[in-house]
């Protein structure tokens, strides 16, 4: 589904992705951890075409197409999509009419049917409940006064809404408590785990592994994937840490 | 009164002084005398054709305990210049709400004068200026508060946004205090769409177009929000979209 091979790019003229190569199948899932700094969010933000992130070398493919003759918003129309490390808050602008735009601009880049204001509604209340989001909350401006978890939930809402093809979560789990992490991966698994789609996430820990099991776990450094392993990769970096992991 | 103005004086510093020349002399300004106690309710859409040049004059006489809401978009012709001289009586209340939306190689201009006669008068003036390619919008706003006219309260707020680098804004509050217990506040920004906002709506699929005019729609919310009449509001919401949308 998306293959990444040799990748370089620039941030300010400065290197950061270094000849990245990375395969991902459909159904599977996969988790890339690394140290801070390694490139992790820049290796998302440059797959989702965010300004300033310079393409200098290599490629990337989704379902075979070149993700970079297309912009941003197409990316997201051909079945992409980015939950941010940070996410980004929006004021006079509801979590409502920012979805209902969002999907009905990508159902018009694929030719398909626009949702009318209540199949809209309908769609997010499933999508709100399977994440344990008020939809009070949908209601209010994009991410402007949400806690941090509450910020990473309505992310996966609007995953669940937008239903893509390939999903990259970088640091999901970050601010979640012990409780929301559950809800947060059973919602991933019940959203993505589809012999159709795939998953990418970006985490520093074990915790989100246990509930969105990987398939494979790489690791990240210095703008490389200098290992990748199994299930118990993860495990091995959390007891050893990655100077003795990636030494080895 | 009959000579043509010049760039020297103050309030026409930024005018397109050709095209006041195709419409001068002006007529008389209007006026509007809100009796004692009494509430008046005005607005004006300014949405000459294109090339055309409009200049609105208003006096404007709040006597004691008096209110005037005066709702105000301006978006049309070469030059569009809107004018307010408001003298405000004992424990009176102005109030103007404004936007001003141009591109193309428009001049739209507010410039006011406020005038706290007498003790206890309040006045708010809320500008949003939203400027693409080479238009210019300027606010010139003074406000004088006579040596009696005690417990005044007057703020401006104006806010600026430019969609490019070829377009400008002007912002001039101006304040004239003669009184000693007075509270004037003001406030003058200009700023451009936040970028990290239209990578995230880019990021979800929204399409630029879209995306802008969300953007832009929020930032003019409010200005319109207590038009009393409603199909007032309507004409004036629809004509402020119906114009951003032409910029986007
Ligand atoms: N806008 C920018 N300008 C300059 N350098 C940047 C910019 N964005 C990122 N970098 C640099 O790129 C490198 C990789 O950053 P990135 O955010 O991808 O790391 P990360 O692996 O996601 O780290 P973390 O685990 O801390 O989230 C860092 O050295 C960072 O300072
Ligand atoms: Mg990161």
């Amino acid at each position: 589904m998306l293959t990444i091979s040799d990748l370089t790019n620039e941030i300010d003229g400065k290197a950061i992705l270094k000849g990245l190569s990375l395969s991902i199948n459909a159904g599977e899932i996969h988790a890339i951890m690394g140290p801070n700094g390694a490139g992790k969010s820049t290796l998302a933000y440059t797959l989702g075409g965010r300004p300033g992130y310079d393409v200098t070398g290599g490629g990337a493919t989704l379902d075979g197409v070149n993700l970079f003759t297309l912009e941003p918003h197409e990316r997201a129309a051909a079945g992409l999509f980015l939950g941010f490390q940070y996410p980004v808050e929006i004021p006079g602008v509801s979590n409502l009419q920012f979805l209902r735009e969002s999907l009905n601009s990508q159902k018009r880049a694929r030719g398909e049917k626009e949702l009318n204001g209540g199949e809209f509604i309908r769609l997010a209340k499933e999508k709100a409940a399977l994440l344990g989001l008020d939809m009070e909350m949908l209601k209010r401006p994009v991410n402007v006064g949400f806690s941090g978890g509450e910020k990473k939930r309505a992310e996966m809402v609007q995953m669940g809404i937008l239903d893509p093809k390939l999903a990259i979560l970088d640091e999901t789990d970050s601010g979640l408590d012990i409780d929301a992490l559950k809800i947060v991966g059973a919602g991933i698994n019940a959203i993505m785990r589809k012999p159709e789609k795939a998953v990418l996430l970006i985490t520093h820990y074990q915790r989100l592994l246990d509930y969105v099991k990987p398939d494979f776990v790489h690791v990240l450094a210095a703008g490389r994937i200098v290992k990748s392993g199994g299930p118990d990769l993860a495990l091995e970096l959390e007891r050893e840490g990655y100077a003795e992991v990636v030494a080895a | 009164m009959n000579a043509l103005p010049t760039r020297k004086a103050e309030e026409w510093r930024y005018s397109d002084l050709e095209a006041v020349a195709s419409v001068w002399p002006l007529p008389a300004p209007m006026h509007i005398d809100v009796a004692a106690g009494e509430v008046a309710h005005h607005h004006l859409l300014q949405d000459a054709a294109d090339g055309a040049a409009a200049v609105h004059e208003y006096v404007i006489t709040i006597a004691d305990g008096a209110r005037c809401d005066f709702h105000v978009l301006n978006i049309g012709g070469k030059l569009g210049r809107v004018t307010f001289a408001v003298t405000l009586g004992r424990g009176s209340h102005f109030e103007l709400n404004g936007a001003i939306i141009g591109g193309g190689d428009q001049v739209l201009e507010i410039v006011t004068s406020v005038t706290h006669a007498e003790a206890d008068a309040t006045s708010g003036q809320t500008i949003r200026s939203i400027l693409g390619q080479r238009a210019t919008g300027s606010y010139l706003g003074s406000i004088n508060v006579a040596r009696h006219a005690q417990r005044t309260d007057a703020f401006q707020s104006i806010k600026a946004m430019l969609l490019d680098r070829t377009a400008t804004a002007n912002a001039k509050p101006e304040l004239e205090i003669y009184a000693d217990d007075v509270k004037c506040a003001h406030g003058a920004t200009v700023g451009e769409l936040d970028k990290a906002a239209l990578f995230y709506m880019a990021s979800r699929g929204m399409d630029p177009a879209t995306a802008k005019t969300l953007l832009l729609k929020a930032f003019v919310a409010g200005v319109f929000d207590d038009v009393a009449d409603e199909s007032v509001k309507d004409a004036l919401e629809a004509a402020a979209i119906a114009k951003l949308e032409t910029l986007v």
